[in-house]
């Protein structure tokens, strides 16, 4: 294939603009009516989900919360296209994406909240552990494609990371084993113009994020992040085209980080308000609603039914993070070997016995 | 006993990934050269013809990624063995090893497992220039959720690394590349203690000497050199370095009431410093003198030249033994 063939397009894919108002695109197939309902259905508990998780932290019930608000369609959109055999591997601001791919609400939490480290069955709805060191999970993404196309399995892997992410050693060694490996994942990078207080310029040079695909021998593509049309089309592609045994491709969507890096980073210290004014009317949810308000798809009833999930969904958070269910001490030492060592048995003992004392005195 | 052909070390090994790949579909075999070549050191010698390209293969030169890799294939029903061409060249694969290797099984409280053999040609006494020499274990044995194995012999070889393969946890084997060439007449089928168990190599009563790896021959021939001077030395092959078998080792270090520790690797918060602080705590009160260690320096691993000052001799440990208080008793 010509390397001019794995170019990105000179502006990121648009099929909605910022009044929800359609573009052109022949070369971007504009997903079906009942798909950008459920998309926009998505949006709103995405959203949703998002704010109740703000509210759970100040309420001291969630440690920390890395919040996808603002980058929502980014999220739904990389849940959406995968089928039930493919697998999601996201990172710590992944939540929605997660929720969005059918995993409970209050063990995708559980992270967050303190009570274990990964707090659902990934193989139950095949979405990894949520990943924090950087990039790492990406060509653990490789391994999974791997393992599925020798033998013989039609799973395709979805791969998500930040713009940071992108400058580690792990996001290049990834791209280039899923390529020489023509492992079907799509890398899936959320431009959200922020790592933690440092701006893309300081990480890359490149034209975009996705030109570095040629590098490695695969199709980049940019899309405009906070358009869940553009995104369920490129990203839909990028899965058949993996499907198809085709290969990896990698994915930049452009958007951004409309708060903080988590409840506990302050980002007045490192960027201007007029900058996040910008974004905010380049919300996606505005955007969705619009296009189908104006084509008399979101009937007040469909509104209603989607406001219903979303608080559903809010409702099941705030219960289960509201229950203090103490953690099993038991569990520090239960899975660290599939037996444990004598030595851990020694260990866990100690500490039995120092509770059993403790809860006597 | 039936008569058997005396096989290497590396043979040994490469036998012990063949029978395992034979057993078991799902295992497969890849890193830096071991497709064609067979690997730097020939471990994998013939395994790219006999089971193809889809079973051991070579992979882009990343150890982060052969191990992330890994990592992957085992979320998804493989059993990975990955070869790190040589210890100091594994540093790469560390952030992988660690956070994800070691901690998988725990993050997701069994959920997903990591049945990942992690095979490391380590240590010295080659003539390697820089960064060929390393003895890493402390780094591993440091990590919770990872087993570590250095055998010492050829039946260990390859019973070791069955056992590794077989394991529901990851392993990191340490091959001794100085014994990779070494030969014995060994009867692979006959049933050697797994892991989890150290074994004594040499009956002996008057002190223990305690080894893994390369230092086992060192502290055997210490031992057959002390017997001619008429003082009789117990040699314990730890085998499994975690699992730690402190009920074999402090067995032994009892039944002598006293003991050195002899390990290539530098000395400061090793693992011998480690065996020494379990035997003291567990041995105390039969002691007639403290764990002594024989150990390399506390310095990067020395060019070929100056290796001998470096490593544990029969000597040092000759000194060694001398000075376990003897005349105070
Ligand atoms: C290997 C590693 N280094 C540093 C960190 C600390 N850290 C957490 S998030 C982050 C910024 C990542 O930015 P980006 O990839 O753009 O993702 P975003 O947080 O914007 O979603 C940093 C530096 C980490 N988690 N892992
Ligand atoms: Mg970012």
């Amino acid at each position: 294939m010509p390397s001019h063939d794995f170019l990105p397009s000179e502006q990121p894919v648009q099929l909605l603009d910022q009044d929800g108002r359609r573009v052109e695109d022949p070369e971007h197939e504009f997903p079906a009516d009942e798909a950008m309902l459920r998309a926009h259905e998505a949006l709103v508990v995405g959203r949703r989900v998002n704010e109740q998780a703000y509210a759970l932290v100040r309420q001291g019930r969630l440690a920390v919360y890395p919040s996808s608000y603002g980058q929502e369609a980014c999220e739904v959109a990389a849940a959406l296209v995968l089928a039930d055999q493919d697998w999601l591997f996201p990172t710590y601001r992944d939540v929605v994406s997660i929720i969005g791919r059918g995993v409970d609400p209050v063990e995708t939490l559980t992270l967050l909240k303190g009570d274990w480290h990964c707090g659902y069955d990934p193989t139950e709805h095949r979405v990894a552990p949520q990943t924090t060191p950087l990039a790492t999970q990406l060509i653990h993404a490789v391994g999974v494609a791997h393992a599925a196309t020798l033998r013989g399995e039609d799973t395709v892997v979805m791969a998500m990371c930040g713009d940071g992410a992108t400058s580690e050693g792990d996001f290049h060694e990834a791209l280039n084993f899923a390529a020489v490996f023509k492992a079907p994942v799509v890398f899936f990078v959320q431009n959200n113009e922020y790592a933690i207080s440092v701006p893309l310029a300081r990480q890359t040079v490149a034209p975009s994020l996705a030109h570095k695909a040629v590098g490695y021998g695969m199709p980049g593509e940019r899309v405009d992040g906070n358009d869940v049309a553009a995104l369920l089309s490129v990203l839909g592609t990028a899965v058949d085209a993996a499907r198809s045994g085709a290969g990896p491709s990698l994915v930049e969507a452009h958007t951004y980080r409309m708060q903080a890096h988590t409840n506990a980073d302050d980002a007045t210290r490192y960027r201007q308000d007029d900058e996040v004014e910008k974004w905010q009317g380049r919300d996606p949810l505005l955007r969705s609603e619009a296009y189908l308000t104006g084509r008399g798809l979101l009937t007040d009833e469909r509104s209603a039914s989607i406001s219903a999930r979303a608080e559903a969904v809010a409702t099941v958070m705030r219960d289960g993070l509201m229950q203090d269910v103490a953690p099993d001490p038991a569990d520090l030492f239960d899975h660290v070997y599939a037996t444990p060592t004598p030595q851990l048995r020694e260990q866990a003992a100690f500490l039995a016995d120092e509770l059993s004392r403790e809860g006597v005195s | 006993m039936a008569e058997h052909e005396k096989i290497t070390m590396a043979q040994a090994f490469n036998q012990a990934l063949r029978d395992a790949m034979t057993a078991d579909e799902s295992v497969l075999m890849f890193g830096e050269d071991v497709g064609a070549l067979g690997g730097v050191f020939r471990v994998t010698d013939g395994l790219n013809a006999e089971f193809g390209d889809a079973r051991c293969f070579d992979t882009p030169l990343a150890e982060s990624g052969i191990m992330g890799l890994a990592v992957g294939l085992a979320m998804n029903g493989m059993r990975p063995v990955v070869e790190m061409q040589f210890d100091a060249f594994a540093y790469p694969a560390f952030e992988q090893i660690v956070s994800h290797v070691a901690k998988m099984r725990n993050r997701t409280r069994g959920a997903l497992t990591m049945p990942i053999t992690i095979r490391v040609p380590y240590a010295g006494g080659i003539g390697g220039v820089e960064h060929h020499c390393d003895s890493s274990e402390a780094y591993y044995a440091h990590t919770p959720g990872l087993t570590v194995v250095a055998p010492a012999t050829v039946a260990d070889a390859y019973t070791l690394m069955r056992g590794a393969i077989a394991s529901p946890d990851p392993v990191v084997v340490l091959e001794p590349k100085k014994l990779y060439w070494s030969k014995d007449e060994v009867d692979l089928d006959e049933a050697q203690p797994g892991i989890g168990r150290a074994v004594v190599r040499r009956e002996g009563t008057d002190a223990t000497l305690i080894a893994y790896g390369t230092s086992v021959p060192i502290a055997l021939e210490a031992a057959d050199a002390a017997a001619a001077e008429g003082r009789s030395l117990q040699v314990v092959d730890v085998r499994s370095i975690v699992p730690f078998d402190d009920e074999t080792v402090c067995a032994a270090v009892r039944s002598t009431g006293r003991a050195v520790v002899v390990a290539e690797a530098a000395g400061f918060a090793s693992v011998s410093s480690e065996i020494v602080a379990r035997v003291t705590e567990r041995c105390f009160h039969h002691l007639a003198a403290p764990v002594r260690r024989v150990t390399g320096f506390d310095i990067p691993y020395p060019p070929p030249k100056l290796e001998h000052l470096h490593l544990p001799s029969v000597d040092r440990v000759l000194d060694a033994v001398d000075d376990l208080q003897w005349d105070d008793v």
